[in-house]
C-alpha cells in the first residue's frame, strides 16, 4: 500500500471531524441557557477563573469566531475542567480513556471470533438447520438491549451462582497472576454483553457477504481448479467477503459506544462512558462536552483504520 | 471411434426452484475422443452451460441435482465421486475456461498466484517453483512481460488479457480436456478471433480434447470437428462439421446455420435469414412431443405428439427430428 | 425459514422461465410473507403486547402510583400477577402504562425519521449535481455521530427549557422523539435516493414524464409508491430501534421522569433490587425483549415480502 494512499484518507477524514465538531458546536450554540455561561455563573468556579473564562469563551464575539476559538481550544486538548473533581478534563478523561478501549477492544475481538465462522458456516450451507438456529440466535442478540442483557448476567453469575464480580473496580490488592485473574474475570460480563450484542448483527453481515461472494464467477474458478472445499471457502470466499464487512464495522462503531456506555453504568466500569453519565447527573458540563468530543474523535479514528483496512484488503483500492 | 476420454449418455441435471422442476439438462448422451475438438452449440438456455458443468460437477446442489445418467470419464462415472476424488480430476485431468473473463478471476490475489495455486496443489510444486511455472504458461498464452505481470492483479489486465490468463490458469496442469464455456462471447470481435487462435494452438501444442461451447455457428466451422446441437435441454443433431454444414438435418439446425452473418449476403437478405422465430420453450413444462415444433416451419400433427428420437440417419449422423 | 426467500438459482444455472404471477403485488407479498413463520408469530406476539397495553388499564384498572408500604416488593401474588416494587406499587399496572408510553415513542420517532429521510432522499434524488452531492456527505456525517453520547448530551442541554414549554411528560416525550427520529433518518434517505436514482430512468417513470406528468405528480405517484417496500422495512426495524433507544435513556435515568414508568425507566428502579427482587428487572426486560424482538422478526417477514431481492 502506498503513503498516498494513507495521506489520502487522512486528508479525506479531517472534513468529516469537521463536521461532527461542527455538529457538537451548533447543539451548544442552540442550547438554552448557554452552558457556557452556566459555567461562568457556577458558584463552584472561582471568581479569577470565572474572569478567565469569560475572557476566554468570548461569549459577545460573532458565533463563528466563537466556533472557530472552540474547535482550537479542543483540538489542543484546552478543555477546561471538571468542576466536581476539579481536575482538568484532559487528564481526568486520559485517566479512563484505557479502561474503555480495552473493553471495546475486547468486546470487538469477541464479536469478531463470533461472527466470523458461525456467519461463514451458515452462508455455507443457506436454509440449513444450523443456519436457521444461528439466524433465530442473531436476532434474539440484537434485540435484547445491552442494559437487559447485563442485568441478566449479573443474575446468573453474580447474584444466583455468584461466579463473577458484579462491580468492575480498578483497586484489586495484589500483583502478578491472581491480580490478573482478578482483572479478567471482572471484564468478562462486561466484554460479553458488548461483544454479543455486536456480534449478533455482526453474524447477519458476515452471512450475507459470504452469500454475495460464493455465487461469484471466481468462485467457480476456484472450485474448477480441484484445490478444495475448504480452502475454496477461506481463501476465495471468506477472504473477499471479509472486505465488505470492515466497513459494515467501522459504521457500527458508534453503536458499540452507545453500547459502552450503558456498559460502563450497568457494571461501574471506570471508563469515559461511565464518566459521561456521571457528570451528566452532576450537570459536569466541560466533562460531557469533553467526553462527547472524544467520543467523536474515536469514530472518526475508527472510520479512518477501516479504510485503510479496506485498501490492504482490496489491492483494487489500494492502487487505484 | 475407439474409447471416448469423456462419455456422457442420458445425462439429467435438473433444478428445483420456487416455481418448479425445471429439466435444464434432459437426458443429454455426448463423447469426446482424444485430441478432438467437439463443439456444443445452441442458444442460451439450451443447457449447453449446464452440462459442461456438469462434468465438472461446478453444479450448486442444491437447487440443482442429478436426476440420471452418468458422466463416464475413461471409464469411471464421475457422478457418485466423492468431493476429494472429484477434486483429483478437476484442474488436472478436466480443466475449463469461462464466459467472463471480467469477472472469473479473484480480484484480491496476483494472476501469478492464481495459476500457481493449482500447481501447488495438484504437483506438490514450492512456492517458487510454482510461480515459476506461472510465468511459464503466461509466456504460452503470449503476455508479454511475464516476470513483471505474474504479479499484477487481475483489475491491470484488459479482457483478452485476462482471458489468456485463465487459459493460462487451465492448462497449467495440463489437462486431458479443456471445456471451453463461451470463451470469446463476452470479447471484442478482434479479439475474439486471437483467443480462438490460441485455443487450437494450445491444443496441437498438449494434444488435449477441447469441449467448446458456443452459440455462434461461425467459430464452429473455424475450430470444431464434430458438433452437437441442443435445444431445450435435449441433443437435437450430432455430426462432422462438414457433414452439419453440408446437410443439416434439423430444422432448428437449419435456422442456425442460416443465422451466420455473411459477408456476401446482402444486408437485407441477412436480417430475413438471421432470425428464428419464437421463443425458447419454457423448461418448467415443456411441451408434449418436438420441443421444436412450435418455432418449427415444417411441423406436422405428430410431432406435436410423439418426441422423435435420436436416431442416426447417415454413418456417424444423428438427428432428432422424423423428416 | 432463515431469513429470506431462496436465491434463485442463477441464470447460467437454471435457465428457468419463470410462469407469470396470478397474483396481485399485495396478495403476492403476503404470501411471501406467511412463509415466514417467526415473522407470523411476532404479528401474533406484537398484537398481544399492543392489544395488553391498550385495553390493559380497563381490564387491570389499579393505579400505577398506588403507593402501599404493606406491600413493598412482593413477589408475583394474585394481588399483583407481576409483583410489587420497592413502594408496593403495582409493576403489571406500571408496565402496561409504560408500554403505552414506550410503543408510542418507537412509532413516533420511526414517523420523524421517516418523514425527514424521504424528504432528504427526495430531494438528493430528483437534484442530482451539488445539492445531491451536499446532503448524502451530511447523511454520511450523520451516519458516524456517536448517537447516544449526542442524545444524551441534546437532553442534557435542551430538557429545561422544553419541560418550561410542554410540561415535564410532554416536553421529555417531543424532545427525544425528535432527537431520536432525527438521527436515524439516513438510511431512509439513502434508500429513497438510490430508489430514485434506479427508478428514474425506467420505461414506466419516462412514459409518464412523455405524457408529461409534471415532476411533483411524478414523485407522489410514480417513485414513491415504488420506493415503499424497502423504506417500509427500514421503518419497522427503526420502531424497534426507537424503542430501545427511548428505554436506555431511561435505563440511564436520563430519560423520563421517575413518575413516567417507561419500560426502561422501571429497570432503571429495578436494578439495584435484583438480588432481592429479580422479578422487578425480568418483567420490564422481557416485555422489552418480545416487542423489539418481534418487531424485528415482522421487518424480517416484510423484507421477504416487499424487498425480496435483498439478502440483508
Amino acid at each position: 500500500m502506498s503513503r498516498d494512499f494513507l495521506l489520502r484518507r487522512l486528508l479525506i477524514a479531517i472534513p468529516s471531524l469537521f463536521g461532527i465538531s461542527l455538529v457538537l458546536f451548533v447543539v451548544l450554540a442552540l442550547a438554552p441557557g448557554d452552558p457556557f455561561g452556566e459555567l461562568v455563573t457556577n458558584p463552584n468556579v472561582p471568581p479569577e477563573v470565572r474572569l478567565a473564562l469569560r475572557a476566554k469563551f468570548g461569549l459577545d464575539d460573532p458565533i463563528w469566531i466563537r466556533y472557530v476559538r472552540w474547535l482550537f481550544a479542543m483540538l489542543q486538548g484546552d478543555w477546561g475542567f471538571s468542576f466536581v473533581s476539579r481536575v482538568n478534563v484532559d487528564t481526568l478523561i486520559l485517566q479512563r480513556l484505557p479502561t474503555t478501549m480495552a473493553v471495546i477492544g475486547a468486546s470487538q475481538v469477541l464479536a469478531i471470533m463470533i461472527a466470523i465462522p458461525v456467519g461463514v458456516l451458515a452462508a455455507a450451507k443457506p436454509y440449513s438447520l444450523f443456519d436457521q438456529i444461528a439466524n433465530t440466535f442473531a436476532f434474539i442478540g440484537f434485540s435484547l438491549p445491552t442494559f437487559f442483557t447485563g442485568l441478566l448476567l449479573i443474575l446468573v453469575f453474580s447474584v444466583q451462582l455468584n461466579w463473577l464480580p458484579f462491580v468492575f473496580t480498578t483497586e484489586i490488592r495484589g500483583s502478578g497472576w491472581p491480580w490478573l485473574w482478578e482483572y479478567v474475570r471482572q471484564s468478562i460480563m462486561p466484554v460479553t454483553v458488548l461483544g454479543l450484542f455486536q456480534g449478533a448483527s455482526l453474524v447477519r453481515y458476515v452471512r450475507s457477504s459470504v452469500l454475495e461472494v460464493i455465487k461469484l464467477d471466481y468462485v467457480t474458478t476456484a472450485r474448477s481448479k480441484g484445490i478444495g472445499e475448504r480452502k475454496v471457502l477461506v481463501l476465495h470466499v471468506v477472504r473477499n467477503a471479509l472486505i465488505p464487512v470492515v466497513t459494515l464495522v467501522a459504521l457500527q462503531m458508534p453503536i458499540v459506544f452507545g453500547g459502552a456506555i450503558v456498559t460502563e453504568q450497568i457494571f461501574r466500569v471506570p471508563g469515559i462512558g461511565s464518566l459521561l453519565i456521571s457528570a451528566m447527573l452532576a450537570n459536569d458540563t466541560p466533562v460531557i462536552m469533553g467526553v462527547t468530543f472524544v467520543f467523536s474523535c474515536l469514530v472518526v479514528l475508527f472510520n479512518l483504520i477501516a479504510d485503510v483496512l479496506y485498501g490492504w484488503l482490496d489491492p483494487r483500492i489500494a492502487l487505484r | 471411434m475407439a474409447d471416448p476420454l469423456l462419455d456422457i449418455r442420458d445425462l439429467k441435471t435438473w433444478f428445483r426452484t420456487e416455481d418448479g422442476l425445471v429439466r435444464a439438462v434432459d437426458g443429454v448422451s455426448m463423447s469426446i475422443g482424444a485430441g478432438e475438438t467437439l463443439a456444443v452449440v445452441g442458444e442460451s438456455g439450451c443447457g449447453k452451460t449446464v452440462t459442461a458443468r456438469s462434468v465438472l460437477k461446478l453444479i450448486d446442489m442444491p437447487p440443482g441435482q442429478f436426476a440420471g445418467g452418468q458422466i463416464l470419464w475413461r471409464g469411471r462415472d464421475l457422478i457418485p465421486l466423492p468431493p476429494a476424488e472429484m477434486d483429483k480430476i478437476r484442474a488436472r485431468e478436466i480443466a475449463m475456461v469461462f464466459q467472463e473473463p471480467m469477472t472469473s478471476l479473484n480480484p484480491v490475489y496476483p494472476v501469478g498466484q492464481q495459476i500457481a495455486e493449482s500447481l501447488r496443489t495438484h504437483e506438490g510444486l514450492s512456492r517458487k517453483a510454482a510461480l515459476d511455472e506461472a510465468v511459464a504458461m503466461l509466456r504460452l498464452v503470449q503476455i508479454s512481460n511475464p516476470e513483471r505481470r505474474v504479479h499484477d492483479y487481475p483489475h491491470q489486465f484488459s479482457g483478452g488479457m485476462r482471458q489468456r490468463v485463465m487459459i493460462a490458469l487451465a492448462l497449467a496442469c495440463k489437462p486431458k480436456l479443456l471445456i471451453a464455456d463461451e470463451p470469446t462471447t463476452a470479447l471484442d470481435v478482434t479479439i475474439q478471433a486471437q483467443i480462438l487462435e490460441l485455443l487450437v494452438e494450445m491444443k496441437e501444442r498438449f494434444g488435449m480434447a477441447i469441449m467448446l461451447i458456443t452459440h455462434a455457428m461461425g467459430v464452429v466451422a473455424e475450430t470444431a470437428q464434430r458438433v452437437v446441437v441442443m435445444y431445450a435441454g435435449k441433443v437435437v443433431e450430432e455430426a462432422t462439421v462438414e457433414d452439419l454444414f453440408a446437410h443439416p438435418r434439423h430444422p432448428y439446425t437449419q435456422g442456425l446455420i442460416r443465422s451466420i452473418p455473411r459477408v456476401d449476403a446482402s444486408a437485407t437478405v441477412r436480417r430475413r435469414l438471421e432470425q428464428i422465430p419464437g421463443t425458447v420453450p419454457n423448461l418448467l413444462n415443456p411441451p408434449e412431443g418436438c420441443r421444436f415444433a412450435a418455432r418449427c416451419g415444417f411441423a406436422v400433427e405428430t410431432c406435436r405428439k410423439v418426441e422423435p428420437p435420436l436416431r442416426e440417419v447417415a454413418p456417424g449422423h444423428k438427428a432428432a427430428c422424423v423428416l | 425459514m432463515a431469513g429470506s426467500t431462496p436465491a434463485s438459482p442463477s441464470a447460467s444455472a437454471g435457465p428457468a422461465v419463470r410462469a407469470a404471477p396470478a397474483f396481485s403485488p399485495a396478495r403476492d407479498a403476503w404470501r411471501r410473507f406467511r412463509k415466514h413463520r417467526l415473522a407470523v408469530a411476532s404479528l401474533v406476539a406484537l398484537g398481544v403486547v399492543v392489544l395488553a397495553v391498550i385495553i390493559g388499564p380497563v381490564v387491570w384498572p389499579v393505579a400505577i402510583n398506588d403507593i402501599d408500604f404493606s406491600a413493598q416488593l412482593k413477589p408475583p401474588s394474585f394481588a399483583h400477577p407481576f409483583g410489587t416494587d420497592d413502594l408496593g406499587q403495582d409493576i403489571l399496572a406500571r408496565l402496561i402504562y409504560g408500554g403505552r408510553i414506550s410503543l408510542a415513542v418507537g412509532l413516533v420517532a420511526m414517523i420523524v425519521a421517516m418523514v425527514v429521510g424521504v424528504l432528504v432522499g427526495a430531494t438528493a434524488g430528483m437534484s442530482r449535481g451539488r445539492v445531491d452531492a451536499a446532503l448524502m456527505w451530511l447523511a454520511d456525517l450523520f451516519l458516524s455521530l456517536p448517537q447516544l453520547p449526542l442524545l444524551l448530551l441534546i437532553i442534557y442541554l435542551f430538557r429545561d427549557g422544553l419541560k418550561a414549554v410542554l410540561g415535564p411528560e410532554g416536553g421529555v416525550f417531543v424532545l427525544i422523539v425528535l432527537v431520536i427520529g432525527g438521527l436515524r433518518w439516513m438510511p431512509v434517505a439513502r434508500l429513497v435516493r438510490a430508489q430514485f436514482l434506479s427508478l428514474r430512468e425506467k420505461e414506466f417513470v419516462e412514459a409518464a414524464r412523455a405524457l408529461g406528468a409534471s415532476r411533483a405528480r411524478l414523485v407522489v405517484h410514480h417513485i414513491l409508491p415504488n420506493a415503499l417496500g424497502p423504506v417500509i422495512v427500514a421503518g419497522t426495524i427503526d420502531v424497534a430501534n426507537a424503542i430501545i433507544a427511548e428505554s436506555t435513556l431511561s435505563f440511564l435515568g436520563l430519560g423520563f421522569p421517575p413518575d413516567i414508568p417507561t419500560w426502561g425507566r422501571v429497570l432503571f428502579d429495578a436494578k439495584d433490587y435484583l438480588d432481592v427482587a429479580a422479578y422487578w428487572s425480568l418483567f420490564p426486560g422481557s416485555a422489552m425483549f418480545i416487542a423489539v424482538l418481534s418487531i424485528n422478526f415482522i421487518g424480517d417477514g416484510l423484507r421477504d415480502a416487499l424487498d425480496p431481492r435483498r439478502v440483508l
